[in-house]
């Protein structure tokens, strides 16, 4: 289905170490993704499984305690990684590859009115004139939902749902490639969610945008996904077809993780996974997810890798060597 | 006092905040906790579901005595709560056990778990030291903390949030109560340990027949820890029922639109938009006229819903809604 589509981002053994004071964490440890054009991929994992140190890495915002940074990435074509950060900030950051921060509605300039907040990259990096600028912000405005009245408008006269919509405004005024969408919805209410999940649908309907939603819910992942990468202790374990995906996981994570999402009307109780996920200092040699994996066996002590079922499914997990003995 | 007495009875429940502007000019009340009257049995387990300022926590708090309410009362076990004074007071928060949403910040972070837990029962009055070891160890095994010499010594930032929530659980559970209030218990946890944390408490209800009341905005949850529903908006209950009725039956337009806004997970759901209904909830400043609902209500009757706050109606045995779509003498 990539092939089919144009492909758009592509990622390959991308690495990003921290240091600390007890080590080198490996909170990205040799990450691929695929995304194609007008597709949504969802990077799905727990807290600490280094799914927001990949956007970071992505978008090439870096702390300083950076050990290693290395990989390759391709954008449509271009590969980023060897651009030197003059080029890259001044062409893609921002420009071709967006992000929504997590909790970024709360980081809104308190004193500045929302409509200029949201035109300052055309303005300043662009060197638009403010009548210019205002008027794309209306036309961004009206995609996202929120209405004209709006641009002068202060954050704090704003509601939780309003200000988010103005945040992710504020991510496709560039009228980027890729949008990078860190944890959306998660400080918002039930329905807010739900009208802003609607919004993203119609843009990526209506622009072709193309996003990266990193997300731990899987049923707020279920509202866009396309495709879908499950990570684990800085690795992706499974990348698959959303359909797959949700409906016949095929690592041991995957399954566990889905058995555990409540289902409104089911009989039976959602289940858990017991233990807790591995320390990113030191990861234990082989699969980082066998401590907790039910179908464990001897191979599991050697470090799987992915393996491709069916051209479109990679999974990192023993289990599945066989299938790509048959497949070639 | 027999059984069916109700253990926890709020009647009329109002807790309202006064604004004021520079300190002293009355400028209006945030109505958080608006009128809402039920009934906890013993060994019954609740759910109160809303939105974020639906007064959801601030009713927590007003069943904790933390607030005073404005109107109305809490009774437990027959003695009015705001009559409790000093020691009597005191007793009663004994029975009423805590448990916050964020674990990390319910925690004193310079306390070690052996200091942190010794100190409910030091302050209710357990003065012997191996008594108190006791105890403690004695609650580290019913939330499933086994290794509890490993344990006793780690300070909270040294504990995973799973583990840090049971410490909790367990504090909350030292000095016996008869009821557990357990606001938002997983929204800061993990998909993996929320089940697991969920389960516990729910064990723990049945095994020592507690009262759980918690109080959570996520629906898709509830089904299995809990007996009885409550949805509130905008600082009343609009509907109330037991579990399965609620969820395969709801009757109030707004559980109606919470319900239809979560979906289970499939791949379909990024196929369609979904139903919202439009608009924010009110200001709890200001509340509108009429039903709360009314203006982001699809079905609201102009003349009716914008006029006349509906009653709690029961269309079915045990099924209580508040709308006036309810309404028998409806037409």
């Amino acid at each position: 289905m990539t092939d089919a589509r144009e492909r758009l981002l592509q990622v390959r053994n991308l690495q990003l170490h921290y240091r600390t004071r007890r080590g080198t964490a490996r909170a990205v440890d040799g990450v691929d993704l695929d995304v194609g054009r007008n597709e949504a991929l969802v990077v799905l994992g727990e807290s600490g499984s280094g799914k927001s140190s990949l956007a970071k890495a992505l978008m090439r915002l870096l702390p300083r305690n950076v050990a290693r940074y290395s990989g390759q990435v391709m954008l449509g074509g271009d590969e980023l990684m060897g651009m030197d950060d003059e080029r890259f900030r001044s062409g893609v950051q921002w420009n071709r590859i967006a992000m929504v921060m997590q909790a970024a509605m709360n980081a809104l300039n308190p004193v500045v009115r929302v409509g200029e907040q949201v035109a300052e990259p055309l303005r300043v990096h662009r060197g638009w004139s403010k009548a210019a600028a205002m008027e794309r912000v209306v036309e961004t405005f009206a995609i996202v939902g929120v209405s004209r009245d709006f641009v002068t408008r202060y954050p704090f006269e704003l509601s939780g749902g309003m200000r988010q919509r103005v945040v992710l405004a504020m991510a496709l005024i560039t009228e980027p490639e890729l949008v990078i969408l860190d944890e959306p919805t998660s400080a918002l209410d039930v329905l807010t969610q739900a009208s802003i999940m609607n919004v993203l649908k119609r843009i990526k309907r209506e622009q072709g945008t193309s996003f990266i939603l990193i997300t731990h819910d899987v049923a707020t992942s279920s509202e866009l996904a396309d495709r879908v990468a499950l990570m684990y202790a800085g690795q992706v374990v499974e990348q698959s077809d959303a359909r797959d995906f949700f409906h016949h996981p095929a690592h041991p994570y995957s399954k566990l993780l889905m058995d555990s999402v409540p289902r409104l009307h089911q009989s039976e109780p959602p289940g858990y996974i017991p233990g807790e996920p591995p320390d990113l200092i030191d990861p234990p040699a082989g699969c980082r997810f066998a401590d907790r994996c039910p179908s464990r066996f001897g191979r599991c002590s050697e470090d799987p890798p992915a393996f491709e079922l069916n051209g479109e499914r990679r999974v990192r997990c023993w289990l599945h060597e066989e299938g790509t003995d048959h497949d070639g | 006092m027999t059984a069916e007495e109700p253990l926890l009875q709020a009647t009329n429940l109002h807790t309202w905040f006064e604004l004021r502007q520079w300190g002293f000019l009355r400028v209006g009340s945030v109505r958080a906790v608006d009128g809402v009257d039920f009934e906890l049995g013993r060994g019954e387990s609740v759910a109160f579901v809303g939105e974020s300022g639906c007064g959801k926590s601030s009713l927590a708090r007003t069943l904790l005595g933390l607030h005073n309410p404005s109107h109305g009362d809490v009774i437990f076990e027959g003695q009015h709560l705001s009559e409790l004074k000093g020691e009597a007071r005191r007793q009663y928060l004994a029975r009423v056990g805590y448990v916050q949403q964020d674990p990390f910040g319910a925690l004193p972070p310079f306390m070690d778990v052996r200091r942190l837990l010794s100190e409910p029962l030091i302050i209710h009055g357990v003065k012997d030291r191996d008594e108190r070891e006791r105890r403690i160890c004695q609650a580290l095994q019913e939330v499933r903390l086994t290794q509890v010499d490993e344990i006793l010594p780690k300070f909270p930032h040294m504990l995973s949030g799973g583990q840090q929530q049971r410490v909790v659980i367990a504090r909350a559970l030292l000095l016996e109560p008869a009821m557990l209030i357990a606001d938002e218990p997983v929204s800061m946890l993990d998909a993996s340990v929320r089940v697991e944390i969920l389960n516990l408490l729910r064990r723990i209800q049945t095994e020592r027949g507690l009262t759980l009341a918690f109080i959570t905005h996520d629906l898709s949850t509830v089904r299995h820890y809990a007996d009885r529903i409550f949805v509130m908006y905008a600082g009343r209950v609009v509907e109330q029922a037991p579990v399965e009725q609620l969820l395969d039956n709801p009757q109030h337009p707004y559980t109606r639109a919470l319900l239809a806004a979560i979906a289970d997970v499939d791949a379909d759901n990024a196929l369609d938009e979904r139903d919202v209904p439009d608009g924010e909830p009110p200001s709890l400043l200001h509340p509108p006229e009429g039903c709360r609902f009314h203006p982001r209500c699809p079905q609201a009757m102009a003349g009716l819903c914008d006029r006349q706050d509906p009653p709690l109606f029961e269309p079915e045995a045990g099924h209580y809604s508040a709308c006036w779509l309810q309404d028998p003498e409806r037409d």
